[in-house]
């Protein structure tokens, strides 16, 4: 914005403030009526909605699926869009660190004059664009399955090791066959075939990237999980 | 002794003073009214005078000394610009969210215990015991969401109305940074219940900020406070839930409305001064893009006459 910019700003401003109405009671009026609706809204889904408790936290087994809560599915999709290992830190930290440098300095690289929507079609698009984006990933996040359960052929010697990948909250970034989400953790459907049980069991124990470990688990479990994965071939 | 009112309400905004108080001549009442109350013991009346007139005595005493009268009518009488909407009230819905974050989450400091046996048995005890217990809690809960769609909502309403332009620059700056703080929030809150979703939904949050290069493994190991998620991560947690954040954000919504006073709030885009500009066309919706819209007519529209602040004309200043 040239000085002259700026100085027909202050000018236009100073009369449209002369032209306003003062703070109190106009604005605050609409204000209280707005902190009303606030208040009255949290109170109605507190009691609506309660605050249940899950099941208390024990590493050792895991009955629930590893789910973020809604503001963050965002962040969940943007991992299960981009799966290859070595763009993972481009999705976890790249990205959001430099949407938010970008958010931060915007006043800084965004400096005309102009200011209404329709006459700032680059601002006004990339601002549609990311609420669309960021609507997508939340509603794909909020929709993805949260599967407890698997729905395939297990021969009965692997089906304890079958409801423990089941119960764990594997298939939240796992597919294995028809069940679960393709992403963030690769495809375990024919994950015998590709890597030995040793292997298997080492992923579990680590949690290789953004995978929780498992090492908790108990040493029955963890065996019944192993064969069962190195079964799928 | 200046009158409360006097000091609060600049000029032209006073009411005009009833017949009888001093500089206005009393017009005589009808009969009637004036014989209707009857009359009151004068040693009784003259207390109740004096008792009315403590609490301004009282405020004038401290605004001697504090001089915030000056401010405080510049605050509440300042103009906000033409065309001002309910758009303006996000930022302090926004606020407000906050202020029921901050009073129901004392009342759960006071039954919560932060540590990896009792978080859990805490909670259970705060929804089933403590009275009003589970509301206070849900209230919390769910006031999370409502100000991160509220502060959303803000942060959308400040980019399409151009409010991050010159000279709200710092602002838009200050609010990006309570945005990241009230998500940092939203994460470390998570965590407190201590149940299983927040158990391991937390250890994948650690894990992602694990994978961030160079940074990333220290940024978890500072999280996670040790090798497995437990106690110590907890207390970490707590602590960053409960003092460091919000004190940071207390601090900077302090510096962002001091802004919003100082410079004011924006007029919509789209809010006509009611001056003829130059090359202005008719229709401001059918004008193409005009890089001159904001030039003002007046030529020799004075330059000196122009100041930022929260103060305007109407006597405000102190
Ligand atoms: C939060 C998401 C997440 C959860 C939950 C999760 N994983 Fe993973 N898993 C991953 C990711 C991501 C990888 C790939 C890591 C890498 O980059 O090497 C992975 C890798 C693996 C691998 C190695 C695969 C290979 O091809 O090398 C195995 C085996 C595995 N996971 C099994 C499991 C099992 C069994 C469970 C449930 C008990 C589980 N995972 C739960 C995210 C997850
Ligand atoms: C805790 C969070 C926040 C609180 C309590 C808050 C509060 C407020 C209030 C009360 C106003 C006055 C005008 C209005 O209500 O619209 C305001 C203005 C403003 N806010 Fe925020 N805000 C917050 C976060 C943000 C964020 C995240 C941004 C943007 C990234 C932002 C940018 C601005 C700007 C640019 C203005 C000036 C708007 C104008 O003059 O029209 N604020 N804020």
């Amino acid at each position: 914005m040239k000085a002259t910019d700026k100085q027909a700003y202050l000018e236009e401003y100073e009369l449209l403030k002369k032209k306003g109405k003062p703070f109190f009671p106009y604005a605050v009026m609409k204000d209280s009526a707005m902190a009303l609706i606030v208040v009255g809204v949290i109170i109605l889904m507190s009691l609506l909605l309660g605050a249940e408790q899950g099941p208390k936290a024990d590493p050792t087994t895991t009955t629930y699926v590893p789910r973020p809560e809604w503001y963050f599915f965002f962040l969940f999709e943007v991992l299960r869009v981009i799966k290859p290992p070595e763009l993972v830190p481009i999705a976890t930290i790249g990205i959001p660190t430099v949407c938010m440098v970008l958010l931060l300095l915007l006043p800084f690289y965004d400096r005309g004059p102009e200011r209404r929507p329709e006459r700032r079609p680059l601002a006004t698009t990339a601002g549609i664009l990311t609420i669309l984006a960021m609507g997508y990933l939340t509603y794909a996040g909020a929709t993805a399955g949260s599967p407890t359960e698997i729905d395939m052929k297990v021969a009965p010697q692997y089906k304890a090791g079958a409801e423990i990948v089941a119960g764990s909250g594997c298939l939240a970034c796992h597919k294995l066959g028809e069940n679960g989400n393709n992403g963030p953790g690769p495809e375990l459907t024919h994950i015998g075939d590709r890597i030995p049980r040793a292997a298997i069991i080492r992923s579990i124990e680590i949690g290789p990237s953004i995978m929780p470990s498992f090492r908790e688990l108990p040493k029955e479990k963890l065996n019944q999980l192993a064969d069962f994965l190195s079964s799928l071939n | 002794m200046p009158k409360l009112s006097d000091l609060l309400v600049p000029a032209p905004l006073r009411k005009t003073p009833k017949p009888g108080e001093a500089g206005v001549p009393t017009t005589p009442a009808p009969q009637d009214l004036k014989s209707a109350p009857p009359e009151r013991p004068t040693d009784l009346g003259r207390t109740g005078e004096k008792a009315l007139e403590a609490p301004m005595e009282a405020t004038a005493w401290i605004d001697q000394r504090l001089a915030a009268s000056g401010f405080l009518t510049g605050m509440l009488f300042r103009k906000v610009p033409k065309g001002t909407n309910w758009f303006y009230t996000l930022g302090s819905a926004t606020l407000f969210a906050f202020i029921v974050q901050a009073v129901t989450g004392v009342f759960l400091a006071m039954f919560y215990t932060p540590s990896a046996t009792q978080a859990y048995s805490s909670i259970a005890h705060i929804n089933n015991d403590v009275f009003l217990g589970q509301f206070v809690h849900g209230m919390h809960k769910w006031g999370a969401s409502v100000m991160v769609i509220l502060i959303f909502l803000h942060m959308g309403r400040t980019f399409f109305f151009g409010a991050y332009k010159y000279p709200r620059e710092l602002n838009w700056v200050i609010g990006v940074v309570l945005l990241i703080l009230t998500m940092t929030m939203a994460f470390t809150g998570y965590l407190l219940p201590f149940d299983q979703r927040s158990y391991w939904a937390s250890i994948v949050g650690i894990n992602i900020n694990g994978t961030g290069p160079i940074v990333g493994p220290y940024l978890s190991d500072f999280l996670r406070a040790g090798p497995e998620l437990g106690a110590t991560t907890l207390s970490r947690f707590y602590a960053i839930h409960m003092l460091l954040v919000p004190g940071a954000i207390i601090a900077l919504i302090g510096a962002h409305l001091y802004l919003v006073v100082k410079l004011g709030t924006t007029a919509p885009p789209w809010t006509k001064t009611g001056k003829p500009r130059v090359a202005e066309p008719t229709s401001d919706l059918d004008a193409g893009v005009s890089g001159n819209g904001y030039h003002p007519n007046g030529a020799g529209a004075t330059v000196a006459g122009v100041r930022v602040d929260g103060h305007n004309g109407g006597g405000a200043t102190a």
